[in-house]
């Protein structure tokens, strides 16, 4: 069906636009923007009178739990979540149980995130068998599966010459590889960032050093086998410090931060809320303004919803006790908005780390609104102001450290391939 | 953020740990404590039927014998019903989350829970889902808090240096995972004791202690000169197991209390230990027996301060 958005405020940070523009969908693509094409007649025409239209988001970190932690969350239910944020492509980390070391989990995941027709599903594949650290997967097999990338995920890889091989045999085959630095043994038993609030609390602690230590070592082995290298959740200033460097010096390196790190310090724990039990910990404010800095001059490329469901039961328990995680998709957008502003940031800057960056870093020609491009579309109310109620939250997953915030911005509409996939 | 520990009339709701609580709150509880010592011949303390027909659980997940015993001993002296639950032997390992075990124990119509946990911030969860008449007192929850011997420990020294404003505080050993010592600096420094010292090696030290108003040695000799007061942490075995140390024999030539670094305090220097003690590795026996030790007053200044805690929180005036 051929689509007339009208009336909208078209944000496409790809192609630098911001400006009143109507766009027109074709076969589920983008026909045009501005004009109509010759011997347009719209189907169904959509008054963003109001709204802003971006590209749907592509968010690089959102856990399913398919296969293996249904009574943490389903596809259904965090899909619907995800396209009641604008998210029209995830990618999902290989945490899953069994872990995405197969390729046919792989296809099963993707066959069942078709069927329900809502978000792209890009899965990351495991780097080595069950996430064990040990033996490498079969990258070739996974990826004609359909994975865009390999990960760890949160489980550790200890043995140095293992990363190293699995570099290289990714270097070979121009695959991707990502990762998040932690040094397992620094980390052990650690549920809180190392630091004021955690001394206090007497929280077991996760140093800084953590995460500067492994990520020296896997930038060096980066350096070592050109693979190329994507740094996931970063969370202290002293890394993305590293990680500018090593951009500066040319290395294929990209990095994301999680949108919970981009707001939140280790002194929101309070009186232990396990809301805020995340992983990586919540830093210091310092840690906080590293962030930021990293956003605004380009060093972090991605925001990331962190989305990780966790059932109730798993959170009522004494903070380092308690499942770490917190649900995203739906607040994803929203939080990038209040960013965006307390920052100054202009639209076009805030939205490109949840569009065009993302889909660079997955390698894929999407996030954008060019002629030809698929008709992934979020359209969004900017004005109107909404309170975090976990319980009206379409995610399985009702945690959230940002519980009670009053926020700005709400999706309106979704469309993916030119169909609109959520309305409200 | 509401204080846990404060009603909305900003009374003694819970005692969950000394950091936060204002200073006139710390100074009733002793005030109410000194009332139920009688300082006759020798320390006796009294029976005072304050608590008569109320009970008292005390919930135990991690063992305790002497904490739960001083509890014990407290709520007898105030009339109190006391059952003793040992929760780490049985409900947990059958399963049931601590969630349940808290809801279960409410049905059971208790005035009181006393609560002892491995995890730090337990005692604030439970205190977060008790039912409202019901009070949640601290025994203990992992690193974070210990403040009924906190207190015990302010009332000790009270008793014996009278003042807290001209005081220098020494607090020495395993800081890192001590939930005492947490508990005894946000105590001495709300009650204004101008100079808390810590004593002990880098390993032992959580990060930015000093944000905590203390001032860090290493050097035990440099530490101890001229306190006032000693206040020993018991050092836990498992510690040379995390390669924190290299040996008990280590620890005590360097850290452990004897006569003569105890020389550098001053004259009249009294010396508190939490209990168990490690002779021979956090203190030689001849200071822990010796003229400046107090150890044994503590543990009897501590049924009192316990009884004071538990009347507060029942609402009961005295």
């Amino acid at each position: 069906m051929n689509i007339h958005i009208r009336n909208g405020r078209l944000v496409d940070p790809k192609n630098s636009i911001d400006a009143q523009q109507d766009v027109y969908i074709v076969d589920r693509r983008i026909a045009a923007v501005g004009k109509a094409p010759p011997g347009f007649v719209a189907g169904q025409v959509i008054d963003a009178s109001g709204l802003i239209l971006m590209p749907g988001l592509m968010d690089v970190a959102a856990r399913l739990r398919e296969p293996g932690y249904e009574y943490k969350a389903t596809l259904e239910s965090e899909m619907t979540a995800a396209v009641a944020g604008g998210i029209t492509s995830l990618a999902c980390p290989p945490d899953t149980d069994p872990p995405l070391d197969e390729p046919g989990l792989v296809e099963m995941l993707k066959r069942r995130a078709r069927s329900l027709n809502q978000a792209r599903v890009f899965p990351v594949g495991a780097l080595t068998y069950g996430l064990k650290g040990m033996e490498l997967t079969e990258m070739n097999e996974l990826t004609e599966a359909g994975c865009k990338a390999f990960s760890q995920a949160d489980a550790p890889l200890t043995d140095t010459r293992v990363l190293l091989r699995a570099m290289q045999y990714a270097a070979t085959f121009g695959y991707r590889v990502w990762l998040r630095p932690q040094d397992s043994f620094l980390a052990k038993n650690g549920v809180a960032h190392d630091g004021e609030v955690a001394t206090r609390l007497g929280l077991p602690a996760i140093p800084v050093i953590a995460e500067t230590i492994a990520l020296a070592t896997t930038l060096q082995l980066a350096r070592e086998t050109g693979v190329i290298l994507h740094i996931c959740r970063v969370s202290s200033s002293a890394a993305v410090d590293m990680i500018r460097s090593a951009k500066r010096e040319g290395l294929k390196v990209t990095c994301d931060v999680s949108i919970n790190h981009v707001h939140l310090t280790e002194m929101d724990i309070g009186y232990f809320d396990a809301n805020c039990h995340l992983v990586p910990p919540l830093r210091s404010l310092r840690d906080k303004a590293g962030l930021r800095a990293g956003l605004l001059d380009g060093t972090i490329d991605a925001i990331c919803s962190n989305h990780s469901p966790v059932d109730d039961d798993a959170k009522q328990l004494p903070f380092a006790e308690a499942e770490a995680g917190a649900t995203g998709l739906e607040l994803l957008l929203p939080l990038v908005l209040k960013w965006a502003e307390q920052e100054r940031v202009p639209l076009l800057d805030a939205l490109a780390h949840v569009t065009i960056k993302p889909a660079q870093l997955l390698g894929q020609k999407m996030g954008h609104l060019s002629v030809g491009a698929h008709a992934d579309i979020c359209l969004f109310d900017p004005q109107t102001s909404w309170k975090i109620e976990p319980a009206a939250l379409k995610s399985q997953g009702k945690n959230t450290p940002f519980n009670g915030y009053e926020i700005q911005g709400r999706v309106r509409y979704t469309l993916l391939d030119g169909q609109i996939v959520f309305q409200q | 953020m509401n204080n846990p520990q404060l009603n909305r009339h900003g009374e003694l709701q819970h005692l969950l740990t000394t950091e936060g609580l204002p200073a006139g709150i710390l100074r009733d509880i002793l005030d109410k404590a000194a009332t139920f010592v009688d300082t006759g011949d020798g320390l006796e303390i009294k029976n005072v039927p304050l608590l008569n027909g109320r009970s008292v659980f005390n919930v135990f997940f991690e063992n305790s014998t002497r904490t739960r015993t001083t509890f014990e001993i407290a709520a007898k002296r105030l009339s109190a019903d006391v059952v003793n639950l040992n929760i780490g032997s049985s409900s947990t390992s059958k399963g049931e989350t601590l969630l349940d075990t808290v809801d279960n124990l409410c049905a059971m119509h208790a005035d009181m829970f006393v609560v002892r946990h491995a995890q730090s911030g337990a005692a604030h969860f439970i205190a977060r889902h008790v039912a409202p008449e019901i009070h949640v007192i601290n025994a203990g929850d992992g690193r974070h808090a210990h403040p009924t011997q906190a207190l015990l420990d302010m009332f000790t020294i009270r008793h014996y240096k009278k003042e807290f404003h001209n005081l220098r505080v020494a607090i020495v050993g395993d800081v890192l995972h001590s939930r005492v010592a947490r508990s005894q600096i946000h105590a001495l420094t709300t009650l204004g004791v101008p100079e808390v010292r810590v004593i002990a090696p880098k390993t032992l030290l959580p990060t930015l202690v000093e944000n905590l108003g203390v001032q860090v040695y290493h050097d035990m000799s440099l530490g101890l000169r001229d306190v006032d007061v000693v206040l020993m942490l018991r050092l836990q075995n498992e510690r040379m197991q995390g390669a924190a140390l290299p040996s008990a024999q280590e620890y005590f030539k360097y850290y452990g209390l004897t006569e003569e670094k105890l020389a550098c305090a001053k004259p009249d220097a009294i010396v508190m230990h939490p209990g168990p003690m490690n002779r021979g590795i956090e203190i030689e026996s001849s200071v822990a027996d010796g003229s400046h030790s107090v150890i044994l007053p503590q543990v009897t200044f501590g049924i009192a301060v316990r009884m004071a805690v538990m009347s507060m929180l029942a609402g009961v005036k005295v």
